[in-house]
Formats: C-alpha cells, sequence, structure tokens
C-alpha cells in the first residue's frame, strides 16, 4: 500500500533561523538552570542558546554533543515538555524557550555542515569494550569510551545501527536519515561495528565476554509479546514495532492495512502506529484501551496528537479474539471495568480490572495492530549467571554494573514502562566514565 | 486636554516635538507632510553651499531583537541649491503659519556670508535659525561644523556673525564631542545665542564586517567615523541637557536631541531642563506617525500628573542632578537588595551577577526557594536588581542611618576638627 493520506514528512517544520534567533534571545541565560537539571543527559541548555542567539551555530551543536552524542534523536523525540522545557523559568513569566526545537537548528546544522570536533578528553585509557547491541545506550557508551581512547566493538544482529532509533521511531517523528548520521559520527570516533550477529545465537555469550574487558549489554526489549488469544495469526494482524520498522525501511509494499484499523494498547506506540496507519491511508483508526482515559500511558501531548490527526478511542475495551478466515474481518470485544476493591499503593494502570458481564460486541475492521508492550530478554542473564528480577537484571543504580564484574547492562533492557532515549544515552554514559575511572586507575597504578 | 504649546525664545510650535535636521526634513514634502501628522516644528536640513555626497551612508548596531539601537552617518549638509531650500521653506511656512519652522545653517567664517544668509532666511518666513556646530563628518575637515563647536572662542564669534544683523532667533545646536558640554554652551550664550539645542551626533565608528573586514558603512571599500545617534544616545544627551540647566553662566532656553523616540523620552529630557524636543532616528526609522502616540501619551501622562501645560514640567528634576560630592555618603544613607521569593522564578542570574560582578553578597543553596541577599555585606549596588527579570522581584530596600552627610559635608566637618 502506498501512502496516500498524509505525508511521511516530519510533523514538527524546522525553524527558520530568524524563528531560531528570536527564541534564543528569550532564553535567560539562566545560572545554575533548571533546564540543564532536568535533561537527564545534563546538556549546558543555557550555553547552547546562548551559541545560537549570537549565530554560531556549530558552537551550539558542539555543547549539544559533547554531552549528548545522540542530540539530533533528542531533539525530535525527546519528551521536553516534562524535561528541559517543563523546568524552563519561563514557564513561571511566559512560556517555556522551545529548547527542543533550538536543539533542532543546531543539530541540523551539524547534519549539514558536519559534525563539530568535540573537546578531548583529559585522560586517556587503555581498555577493550564489547557492547551487544546498538541503540541509543550502546551508541552514547561507545562514543563516550571512544573520546577516552578505549577500544570499542559493537555486536549488532540486525542489518543496521540505531536500534530503536532506527527501527522504531516513526519516519514523521525521526527520519531514518538522522539515525543513521548519527551512528555515522559515532562510527567516525573510531567505534568498530559487526552486523548480523545474533549473540547467544551465532556466538556465545561467555565467548563474546571473553573477547572484551569489559562487556555492556545493551539488548533493549524483545518482540512484543502475544495476547493469547484466537485469530492472532491472520492476515492483518501486524505488531506496531514490526509495521514502524516497515515504515521506516520504506517497505510499504508489505503493509496492507485496509481501511479500517484497530489499535490495541494506549502507550506511546500505540499513537505512533495509530497515526502510521493513517498516513498508510487507513479512514478509521480506533484505539482500543482496556483502562479509562486517566490509566492511559501515553503522554499528554501525544494523546492531543492522535486525536488531533483523528485518531479515535475507545475505552474500557478488551479485545477478546481476533475475527476472520483467512484475513482479518473484525474484534470481539467485553468491556471492563475497575474491579470494586482498589489494592492500595497501585496505581490506576496497575488496578484490578473485571469484564462485564453480557457486555460483548463486535467491532469490524480491516487489520488490528498490537501495541501493548514489548517482552524481555533473559537469556544474558541467565547465560551469563547475572543476578535478575522478572527479567531484568539487577544493577548498581549509578554506574550500571550488574551482579558479575565487568559486566555492564545498560538502556531498555533495564526499562520500567517510560523509557527515554534521553534516560538510556545517559546510562551509556554512566557505565562508560564507570569504565573509565576504573581503568584510568588501573594504568597508573 | 494639557496644553502642550511651547515657545522656544519665541519660537512658538503647538507642541514641543519637533523634527531635528536631517535627512528627514530635507524638501517642503517632507516637513509637510510631518506637520499633517501632527509634529510641532521642524528643523530643516542645513542648508549651506551644495555638497557632493557618498554612497553609501549610514550604518547602524541592533541589539538582540532590537534594529537600529545606533544609528551613524556620514552624509553630509543638504546637497540642493540655496534657492530651492529657500523657496520650500517659505511655501512651508506660508502653509502652517502656526508651526516651528526653524532653518540650520552652516556656513564658513566669513562675517558677510552670515548676514546674507541671515536676511535671505527672514525673507522666508521662517520662525528661527539654528546654527550647526556639531556636525562631527566631513565638513569639520572644511573647518565648518564640530571645529567650531570644539573651540568655545570661534563659538562664541560664528554665533555673533549670525546675530549682528538679524533679529531672527539664533538657536546653537551644540557638539558632545567635547570634554565640558558648558564651555561650548557658555561661549554660545557670550556669542548672543538665544537658545542652544544638544546633542549632535557623537563621533564613531559603527562596526566592521566580519566577513570582509571592511568598515561600516562602507564607501568603495574605505570608510569614515561619522555621527552615531539614536536610542543608544540618550543617557550622553540627558547628562548634557541637565549639565547646562544647571549651569548659571547658562540662561538661555534649551532644547533637547538625542535618543527620543516615545514620549516617556521627551518627558525625561523636559524634566532636566528641554523647552522641546527634537527627534531624528526614530522616525527615520518608523515613520513621521509616530508622533501620534507621542503627543497623545504625553498629553495623558500631564493630565495624570495635574500638570496644565507642558512648559510647566520644563526642569522639574535638573536640579536633583549634581555633583557626587552631594551625596549622602552610605553610612548615613543606603539602599539593601531583598529579593521577594514569591516572585523570584530561580533564573539566578542575580546570584551569578553578584558573585562575579558584585560584592558576593547572595547566597544560594539546594533547600533555598531563592537566592537571598546577606544584608549585612549588600552595598546597594542595584546590580542584582538590574539583571533580574521579573518586575518588582529584587526590591532596593532604604535603610536611613538618621545621619545626613554628603562627602563635601564630611570633609568640611573634618577640616573644622583640625
Amino acid at each position: 500500500m502506498i501512502p496516500t493520506h498524509l505525508g511521511f514528512e516530519e510533523v514538527m517544520a524546522p525553524m527558520s533561523w530568524q524563528e531560531a534567533r528570536d527564541e534564543a534571545l528569550r532564553c535567560y541565560y539562566c545560572y545554575d538552570a533548571p533546564c540543564m537539571s532536568h535533561c537527564p543527559t545534563g546538556i549546558n541548555v543555557p550555553e547552547f542558546i546562548r551559541h545560537i542567539a549570537e549565530g554560531h551555530l556549530q558552537g551550539a551543536a558542539r555543547v549539544i554533543f559533547d554531552d549528548n552524542i545522540l542530540g539530533s534523536t533528542c531533539a525530535r523525540i525527546c519528551p521536553t515538555e516534562v524535561l528541559c522545557e517543563g523546568a524552563c523559568v519561563r514557564t513561571k513569566d511566559s512560556r517555556a524557550v522551545s529548547i527542543g526545537r533550538l536543539q533542532r537548528v543546531a543539530t541540523d546544522y551539524a547534519m549539514n555542515q558536519g559534525f563539530p570536533v568535540l573537546p578531548a578528553k583529559s585522560v586517556k585509557v587503555h581498555a577493550n569494550v564489547g557492547i551487544v547491541g546498538s541503540g541509543p545506550a550502546a551508541l552514547a557508551a561507545a562514543a563516550e569510551l571512544r573520546r577516552y581512547g578505549c577500544e570499542v566493538m559493537i555486536y549488532e544482529a540486525r542489518e543496521q545501527a540505531g536500534g530503536l532509533d532506527t527501527y522504531g521511531i516513526v519516519e514523521f517523528r525521526e527520519p531514518l536519515a538522522v539515525s543513521q548520521w548519527e551512528v555515522q559520527q559515532v562510527q567516525a570516533l573510531g567505534v568498530q561495528f559487526h552486523y548480523g550477529i545474533n549473540v547467544g545465537r551465532d556466538v556465545s555469550w561467555e565467548e563474546v565476554k571473553s573477547r572484551h574487558d569489559v562487556l555492556i549489554i545493551a539488548v533493549g526489549l524483545g518482540p512484543v509479546p502475544a495476547l493469547g488469544i484466537p485469530g492472532e495469526e491472520l492476515r492483518g494482524v501486524y505488531n506496531a514495532l514490526e509495521l514502524i520498522a516497515l515504515t521506516k525501511m520504506g517497505d510499504y509494499e508489505a503493509i496492507d492495512l485496509g481501511s479500517r484499523v484497530v489499535v490495541i494498547g494506549a502507550g506511546n506506540t500505540a499513537v505512533d502506529a495509530a497515526t502510521c496507519a493513517k498516513r498508510l491511508g487507513a479512514t478509521e483508526v480506533t484505539i482500543l484501551y482496556r483502562r479509562g482515559e486517566e490509566a492511559m500511558p501515553a503522554y499528554a501531548y501525544e494523546y492531543e496528537f492522535a486525536k488531533h490527526e483523528g485518531v479515535n478511542y475507545k475505552w474500557w475495551t478488551v479485545v477478546t479474539a481476533i475475527l476472520g478466515d483467512n484475513r482479518v474481518k473484525g474484534v470481539h470485544c467485553k468491556q471492563s471495568a475497575l474491579a470494586p476493591s482498589d489494592v492500595p499503593g497501585r496505581s490506576l494502570r496497575h488496578q484490578p480490572l473485571v469484564i462485564k458481564e453480557n457486555s460483548d460486541f463486535e467491532m469490524p475492521c480491516d487489520s488490528v495492530i498490537i501495541a501493548t508492550g514489548q517482552s524481555r530478554f533473559s537469556s544474558p542473564w541467565l547465560a551469563l549467571g547475572i543476578q535478575q528480577e522478572n527479567h531484568v537484571p539487577t544493577v548498581n543504580p549509578l554506574t550500571f554494573e550488574t551482579s558479575v564484574s565487568r559486566v555492564y547492562a545498560i538502556g531498555d533492557c533495564l526499562a520500567p514502562q517510560e523509557a527515554t532515549v534521553v534516560s538510556a544515552v545517559q546510562q551509556g554514559k554512566q557505565a562508560a566514565q564507570d569504565i573509565v575511572k576504573r581503568y584510568a586507575k588501573e594504568g597508573n597504578v | 486636554m494639557a496644553d502642550l504649546s511651547v515657545n522656544v525664545a519665541g519660537i512658538s510650535a503647538p507642541n514641543p516635538f519637533w523634527l531635528a535636521s536631517g535627512p528627514l526634513t530635507n524638501t517642503a514634502y517632507q516637513v509637510m507632510k510631518a506637520f499633517d501628522e501632527g509634529w510641532g516644528g521642524a528643523v530643516w536640513k542645513t542648508v549651506g553651499e551644495p555638497v557632493i555626497n557618498v554612497s553609501s551612508r549610514l550604518a547602524s548596531i541592533d541589539y538582540g531583537n532590537r534594529r537600529m539601537m545606533g544609528l551613524n552617518n556620514v552624509e553630509l549638509i543638504s546637497d540642493r541649491p540655496i534657492e530651492d531650500n529657500l523657496r520650500e521653506i517659505a511655501e512651508v511656512k506660508r502653509r502652517f503659519p502656526e508651526h516651528a519652522v526653524v532653518v540650520s545653517l552652516m556656513l564658513p567664517s566669513i562675517p558677510e556670508m552670515w548676514k546674507d544668509m541671515m536676511h535671505r532666511v527672514e525673507d522666508t518666513g521662517a520662525d528661527g535659525v539654528e546654527l550647526n556646530f556639531g556636525c562631527p563628518h566631513g565638513m569639520n575637515e572644511r573647518g565648518m561644523g564640530s571645529v567650531i563647536g570644539q573651540v568655545p572662542e570661534y563659538t562664541e564669534q560664528i554665533t555673533a556673525y549670525a546675530k549682528a544683523d538679524s533679529r531672527l532667533p539664533v538657536i546653537v545646536k551644540l557638539t558632545p564631542n567635547v570634554t565640558d558640554i558648558r564651555n561650548p554652551g557658555r561661549a554660545a550664550v557670550q556669542g548672543g545665542a538665544d537658545a542652544l539645542s544638544l546633542i549632535n551626533t557623537i563621533n564613531s565608528v559603527m562596526g566592521v564586517d566580519l566577513d570582509t573586514w571592511l568598515p561600516r558603512p562602507q564607501i568603495d571599500g574605505r570608510g569614515s567615523h561619522g555621527g552615531y545617534c539614536g536610542p543608544a544616545v540618550k543617557p550622553i544627551g540627558l547628562y548634557m541637557v541637565s549639565a547646562l540647566a544647571n549651569d548659571r553662566k547658562v540662561k538661555v532656553p534649551l532644547v533637547g536631541i538625542g535618543g527620543i523616540e516615545s514620549w516617556q523620552d521627551a518627558v525625561e529630557y523636559l524634566l532636566l531642563g528641554a523647552q522641546a524636543v527634537q527627534v531624528c532616528t526614530a522616525a527615520m526609522h518608523y515613520g513621521f506617525r509616530i508622533i501620534r502616540s507621542m503627543t497623545e501619551g504625553l498629553n495623558d501622562y500631564l493630565n495624570a500628573k495635574g500638570v496644565a501645560r507642558v512648559e510647566d514640567i520644563v526642569g522639574r528634576s535638573a536640579n536633583k542632578v549634581g555633583d557626587w560630592n552631594d551625596l549622602r555618603l552610605s553610612y548615613s544613607y543606603k539602599v539593601v537588595a531583598k529579593i521577594h521569593e514569591d516572585k523570584c522564578i530561580g533564573c539566578n542570574l542575580c546570584y551569578v551577577a553578584c558573585d562575579d560582578g558584585g560584592h558576593q553578597c547572595i547566597d544560594k543553596g539546594p533547600e533555598m526557594k531563592s537566592p537571598v541577599v546577606r544584608e549585612e555585606d549588600c552595598v546597594g549596588c542595584n546590580l542584582c536588581a538590574l539583571v533580574c527579570p521579573v518586575p518588582g522581584c529584587i526590591e532596593m530596600q532604604e535603610h536611613d542611618l538618621g545621619i545626613v552627610e554628603t562627602w563635601r559635608q564630611r570633609q568640611d566637618r573634618l577640616t573644622s576638627l583640625s
């Protein structure tokens, strides 16, 4: 199916130079600015904005990438409303400075004019680090380690690096080219990438560990788990991440959604899938969620975006079967409600539900997109004897070292529900800095 | 309605807002358009032997989002034949008898030339002349403009030439390119000036193009110093007007010029001793239409203050400006910064300003809702209040210690003790 309804070009238009300068001049250049402390990677926001106000975009880009090698991605997809912009002092006297969009001005400039030379790190460290996975956390760790002089080798199972940034962010939020450019910059720092190697299958975890002084595991999350309801095997059933990956790779021919689409789940990925479906030509897209609006995991602005794009929401709806013979024809649903007694201390999203009796109804549709979260990998932790709980490895929260010495775990494999690229980047930096500290010390002995 | 009309040394006008001599008073078309918009008077662009100009002539500096906060020019006096200028002046005066039409003049230092020109101007019906002793570029290299204004003897002499055989009121326009404005001011009065206007433009190099390394404005690869004006120069004009307003040897009316673009700017000049003001850069920037908000604003201000006539506020603040010697010393009176926690938005600009550029008397900490001033260490410099972006957040509270002593009084006291 060829996109017809809406384009896949970026939803957020870039700022013009005049707009950027006007906006940069709105920044008070706070000292100890709250935007900085609310950026998980601690980007020196007032500094880069001052560079923009002075017309020095290369300098602005340098400030950003010095703290966050994935500054281009973060400029596009960070939940700035709850991070830097949420903390901007100008929310109190006017409106927040558009930090995210300014960051994009600077990083776009770097993409067009060349990556800035980053300041040299003060110590040089000799360590050989292997990283499994190449998503945001892995790239951040790799870049940071390279800047200290470490040898870094990345093992990636897929054909391209970038993980979520490359395969999982819809094109109209972040074009594939942006993620690919960021990977190139990490590569240019001297990180070696090995593609098509699935650690645990093609090579054992023990073997990979033995090749390096330090091993960083950044494998992210697994596939969308099956719902365990009849009809999941029908043609026209997609998992949200696969669908997004197909659009990212431009593989529109492999997608056949039809005109009426049902999305199960109400998180940010569900919004991405639903708005993707709109762009792919679906005329009626409905998000079904088994809880109410208040419990929805998507950010408020994502929800607004979905509604703005004409996505319908149907709350308190549980899909019990996908209907159809060969291809999807509809879904069978029941209505749900909160259980009469709540569990103290649990959030609205985790309160027990009950299914209402005799509430069955059917919704005709041409395809179903499942966006109910991702499963977790357990094999790395089992293979290396790493302490874990519910498939989440236990790590030192400051260094991200696991219970096995010199083995670190970072990124979405640790994540609770709301994982962001920016926090993954910070985890990568923190793990790298711990490794640097350890080897710098040992080198001095 | 407040009475906005003014009379400066016999030159009357419906309001105190006059256009200064410059590119915007070059033709009858411009001046009549300005009068139609509501300007009270105009000083015709300097008339003299026609000149040949260069191109380009203007450059400006921007600050933040503000365009043209300072403007500089290397344009000379009128390049039109004297006859054309005088004919148009007469026409304007015929059509606008109530408005002030003043003719700016610049001539070589020859008494006969002055005598002749004064007569010709009188014949136009113009209300007065303004002697351009201020232009700092081009004309001074020919022995005119600021070269006259910078030498009190010349100022006195040429003023006398103009006054010699004419009953027309003569305003002498002073250059700020001097160390003490009172010297040329006194000299002009000595020479017979009926009023003084100030300031003319300030010598300046406007900038350098970072790509070409050429000065701005550049004229085929070269530049020159030019006259600086615009909002950025207002404080200099205010100072010089107050200095002459307070000078006992200068008892003639003053006309304030320099960086006026709103009624508030004008009121400041009036309060410091100007009887009328002249505007140039702002009208070049936005057009003559800015006069509407200026007159309306001034009128509403006077009404709100209960002042019936604009002349009643002239000079009301002048005597509050004086020597440092007469200021109360800080052991008798000081202000101390107080940061209002409820208004603070947490930018910490006061903290860093005080720490780096002040007296290190503001503390901040993670447990504090806002930075806090250590009162005993605060010298009352104002820096924190000046950098704070929130109106009313940092208040400078007065601490009157009862004693009244200035440096002059202190020196007198110590002398009497010894």
